[in-house]
């Protein structure tokens, strides 16, 4: 079972259920992601979107299904700090920077290096550092706010930050969740650059809800309902798909 | 220019300086006033008031130990005490087997409570307590072995906020029944008293009393510095973002529970040597000392002071005591009131305390200063 499956994908979720107190958020979920994609993944309020989130990063732990990462890691059997150093990353839909700490030490907390408790204490840090910092926040717009604490910065400064942050970790995978909630449309516009710069070189899944956001993306979607996939292709063939329609409109 | 702010804002801000200047000038001044000027001039400071000075700065260190979990780790310990009276009781333990058969029962191997309680042997717990450097070594191992398996257990279950904060509680008062007993073998209620010596030195001699106030300081000055090397460290900066958003800091892969299990057992152990600095000035430790209120008091010199500061910690628990020992000589009976009155004062009026609210000015004005503009780099301070 463990290994037959899974070579050429990045992330493999078969048949994945999660239920809570009854309800059933997931269930039997499946979908593959190629090394290298990026895909948005749309779906009602409720189809399961974060859940399927938790279960990646290993919040949540799924009742039936495989989850795998890189051909044969487990995700169901490991703890989120280890699925992070895995190189899963993951943006939260509410942005959560750490608001006490400047820009700058914000993005040097995620920023790949070594994450033991001795490293951080007595570690010095690795040459190149300061240069990855600079690049970061060059790419994420945020070189003229360095030194400001996280917790000044406006609404969509920290998701920038937030996604900076993945990008520090680089992560083989980036979990997005709604980027560009909350946003005006030319920082939504801005996001969507960003976020295709990223997918040069990381595998990218991105939940959203804003439409006009999804087709600036330009990539291949993922239509979630009920804890299951209803429709996947093209933005303008699933969005034509009558059942998608049904799902979007029929209520 | 930028380049001093980077990765370090520095192990000594000019605070932690005129802390330390203040510190040193007292480690300094105390034993001129108190050996060098003649008993009777006006500037002699009475050895009974040496001893008072050294126990708030045992405070302060007590302080500073809680403030580097509740402060910067977000946990708050309503249990500290019990890691400071283990200190302290280790301390006892050394000073006990120092009596010697000076003791009434003149046993010149037993305590004298041990022989009251007809006990035989030494019991295994107080072997080696007569070196001084063994008895040393345990006012770290006892309390930080406790906080490590407290900790292990309690960080690696999740448990956090007030759920913490209860068990902590239930830990100091566990031990505290626990010491009131006999058979335990650490001198029932009475606890540890009547001690000769330290070191060879008379513990009652006004200039033994003086360098034990001068060991304080030091404790104090060395514990401040290496609680402000870790929250200056990059260790420092993963365990506020601990504090702040604890989740978000797993999702970076850094092992959450091991962060603070290493920030709670630091901890532990700087209240122990607090608490072993305690006893010798104080002549007495039992177990009232494990009693719930001493670390709630605890927490309100850290809250008064300001959280998250480690100078305001030390200033608040100075600050409180000093009001305690003014206020329970002019109305006793009524401090807890005045304690509990302060604690609703501050958490209302000041809830981040004395420090934190001179900061808070001090940011409005620079703001005000600069106008609207975005605050630009820091970096000239």
């Amino acid at each position: 079972m463990d290994h037959q499956v899974v070579t050429s994908t990045l992330l493999y979720l078969d048949g994945v259920s999660v239920t809570f107190d009854g309800y059933k958020a997931l269930r039997g979920l499946s979908l593959t992601l190629a090394p290298g994609e990026m895909r948005a993944i749309i779906g009602p309020n409720g189809a399961g979107k974060t859940t399927m989130m938790d279960v990646i990063t290993g919040k949540t732990k799924p009742d039936e299904g495989d989850v795998f990462f890189n051909g044969s890691e487990d995700l169901t059997k490991l703890d989120e700090a280890t699925i992070a150093e895995l190189g899963i990353g993951r943006k939260f839909q509410k942005p959560t920077v750490f608001e006490c700490h400047t820009v700058e030490d914000n993005v040097l907390l995620a920023l790949k290096a070594p994450r033991s408790a001795f490293a951080t204490l007595f570690g010095r840090p690795a040459p190149g550092t300061r240069e990855r910092i600079d690049q970061i926040l060059e790419t994420t717009r945020l070189h003229d706010h360095r030194f400001r604490m996280a917790a000044d910065l406006s609404h969509g400064q920290k998701q920038w930050l937030e996604i900076g942050m993945l990008l520090a970790q680089d992560p083989k995978l980036l979990l997005v969740d709604e980027p560009v909630a909350g946003m005006t449309d030319a920082e939504t516009a801005q996001t969507a650059e960003l976020l295709r710069a990223i997918a040069v070189d990381h595998s990218v899944v991105v939940v959203e809800h804003d439409m006009t956001f999804v087709r600036d993306l330009g990539v291949k979607v993922t239509v979630l309902h009920e804890g299951s996939v209803l429709a996947e292709g093209p933005l303008d063939q699933v969005s034509a798909d009558p059942r998608v329609i049904e799902v979007y409109l029929g209520r | 220019m930028t380049r001093k702010t980077f990765l370090a804002s520095g192990l000594l801000d000019p605070r932690g300086l005129i802390f330390l200047a203040i510190l040193t000038a007292a480690a300094i001044a105390v034993p001129v006033f108190s050996l060098l000027v003649p008993e009777n001039s006006a500037f002699a400071l009475p050895p009974y008031l040496v001893g008072l000075f050294g126990k708030y700065l045992c405070y302060a260190l007590l302080a500073v130990a809680l403030d580097l979990v509740w402060g910067y780790c977000g946990i708050l310990s309503l249990g500290h005490g019990a890691f400071f009276a283990l200190g302290g009781y280790a301390m006892g333990m050394y000073l006990m087997r120092q009596i010697g058969p000076r003791g009434v029962y003149a046993n010149p191997l037993l305590p004298d409570f041990m022989v009251f309680l007809n006990m035989k042997d030494l019991p295994v717990t107080w072997w080696g307590f007569q070196h001084f450097p063994y008895a040393m070594l345990m006012v770290l191992v006892v309390p930080g072995l406790l906080a490590f398996c407290f900790g292990w257990l309690a960080f690696r279950s999740r448990v956090t906020g007030v759920y913490l904060s209860i068990i902590t509680q239930a830990m100091t008062y566990a031990l505290l029944l626990a010491f009131f007993r006999n058979d335990m073998g650490f001198g029932g209620n009475n606890g540890l008293t009547d001690f000769k010596d330290i070191l060879g030195f008379n513990i009652q001699s006004p200039s033994t009393r003086v360098w034990l106030f001068v060991a304080t300081a030091i404790a104090l000055g060395a514990g401040y510095l290496i609680a402000r090397a870790v929250v200056t460290s990059k260790f420092g900066k993963v365990v506020i973002a601990i504090r702040d958003a604890e989740s978000r800091t797993r999702f970076l892969g850094y092992r959450v529970e091991i962060y603070k299990l290493a920030v709670f057992v630091l901890s532990a152990m700087m209240a122990g040597v607090a608490g072993a600095l305690y006893v010798p000035q104080v002549g007495i430790i039992n177990p009232g000392e494990f009693a719930p209120t001493n670390s709630i008091e605890a927490v309100i010199w850290v809250a008064v002071g300001g959280r998250g500061t480690l100078v305001g910690a030390a200033l608040g628990a100075i600050l409180v005591n000093w009001g305690k020992s003014t206020f329970t000589n002019i109305l006793p009976e009524y401090w807890l009131f005045a304690l509990g009155a302060l604690f609703v004062l501050v958490t209302l009026f000041m809830p981040k305390g004395i420090i934190g609210t001179l900061d808070q000015i001090k940011a409005r004005r620079a703001r005000a200063r600069r106008g609207v503009e975005p605050a630009q780099a820091p970096a000239g301070e």
